[in-house]
């Protein structure tokens, strides 16, 4: 055992960095597990309105998003600025949404389906006849559950 | 023991580059993290009209709490101009009016022109496709304040807690005292778009 011993030489104790690995290990488990990619890059320009009595969303898995907005900027020169439909990453029309229904029901389970959520992400800018149209659609698919995705905020007249 | 020997003599693995590894993925998972749980109203849209059943019986007059939403984000409440923060009120007078007296836990003041109960009570929302989206929820917010507030009250009297810390078959219970019946009319178009 004596080849452990240092040569006699006394500073300070270095820091002991053995469990350095295990602390690192902790937190990339736990970001691994907290981590939802952001699946849709977003071409559509969001400032969703504010709201009071909103409620969390349980299940992200369950949940599916619909994007309606003018499109961004750089969009702009080739899209106008009329508000559009986003379905996944790509430009949409209204007669998308079936399928687009369809693909998210495929994608589960056929017990979580009641459960399938579908969450409009609006601007609010947007006029109610584009949304009251896409409304339309999903009640035709009878994707019943929605959420509008507002932010926390005050109230508009306070 | 002379196995074993045999095998302490084979190389071990560098485990010192073992942090480093766990340190990018690490650093690439914080990156890639979006902590923001999405939020927002949560409804039920109605299921379309069956051709097949027959059409639902008419709603008396005074069970309707109606609202308009013109293309200029102006609001119409049961005939009269109403501002965003007047709603609140007067549907909660509205659904808690008690008109029939059936309703033990109501406080209304049983008005002849408003709600038999609770149950028979509907809010008629009906917008135009003009109407800004931020105005839309604005009204909805509104009116799911009106029956949050009055579940609240319920459930303040009843289990002396807030309406949305109750669990399972109590809160069931409040809500059936307050049903939601917000009623979204077919979608009409009258100052364009």
């Amino acid at each position: 055992m004596s080849h452990f011993h240092k040569k006699g030489t006394k500073g300070s104790p270095g820091i002991n960095t053995a469990s350095l690995p295990d602390i690192v290990f902790m937190l990339l488990f736990f970001f691994m597990v907290t981590t939802t990619v952001r699946d849709a890059s977003l071409k559509v320009r969001l400032i969703t309105p504010q709201a009071t009595e909103i409620q969390k969303l349980e299940k992200k898995s369950l949940v599916s998003y619909i994007y309606i907005g003018p499109p961004i900027r750089a969009m702009q020169p080739k899209f106008g600025t009329e508000p559009r439909i986003q379905l996944n990453d790509a430009y949409a029309s209204l007669s998308d949404i079936p399928l687009f229904i369809e693909m998210e029901r495929k994608a589960h389970d056929e017990k979580e389906i009641p459960y399938l959520t579908t969450s409009l992400k609006i601007d609010k800018e947007v006029k109610m006849g584009i949304v009251t149209d896409v409304k339309q659609e999903l009640r035709k698919m009878n994707a019943l559950k929605i959420n509008y995705s507002t932010k926390k905020g005050g109230r508009a007249d306070e | 023991m002379a196995r074993r020997r045999k095998k302490r003599s084979l190389p071990q693995i560098n485990a010192g580059s073992m942090a480093d590894i766990a340190f990018l993925l690490l650093i690439f998972f914080i990156v890639a993290t979006t902590m923001d749980t999405d939020s927002g109203l949560l409804t039920k849209l109605p299921p379309m009209p069956d051709p097949d059943q027959p059409p639902p019986p008419e709603i008396h007059d005074r069970n309707i709490f109606q609202v308009l939403v013109n293309a200029n984000d102006e609001i119409l409440v049961e005939g009269e101009w109403a501002g965003l923060a007047s709603i609140q009120k007067s549907a909660i007078l509205f659904i808690d009016n008690n008109g029939d007296g059936s309703c033990n836990y109501c406080t209304g003041s049983r008005q002849p022109n408003m709600s038999d109960n609770p149950d028979k009570a509907v809010i008629s929302l009906q917008n135009d496709r003009g109407t800004s989206y931020n105005m839309y929820i604005q009204v909805q917010n509104e009116l799911k304040r009106a029956y949050n507030e009055l579940r609240n009250t319920a459930s303040m009297n009843k289990f002396g807690i807030k309406y949305e810390d109750l669990r399972g078959d109590n809160q069931r219970e409040i809500r059936k005292m307050y049903p939601m019946k917000i009623s979204e009319a077919e979608p009409k178009n009258i100052g364009g778009d």
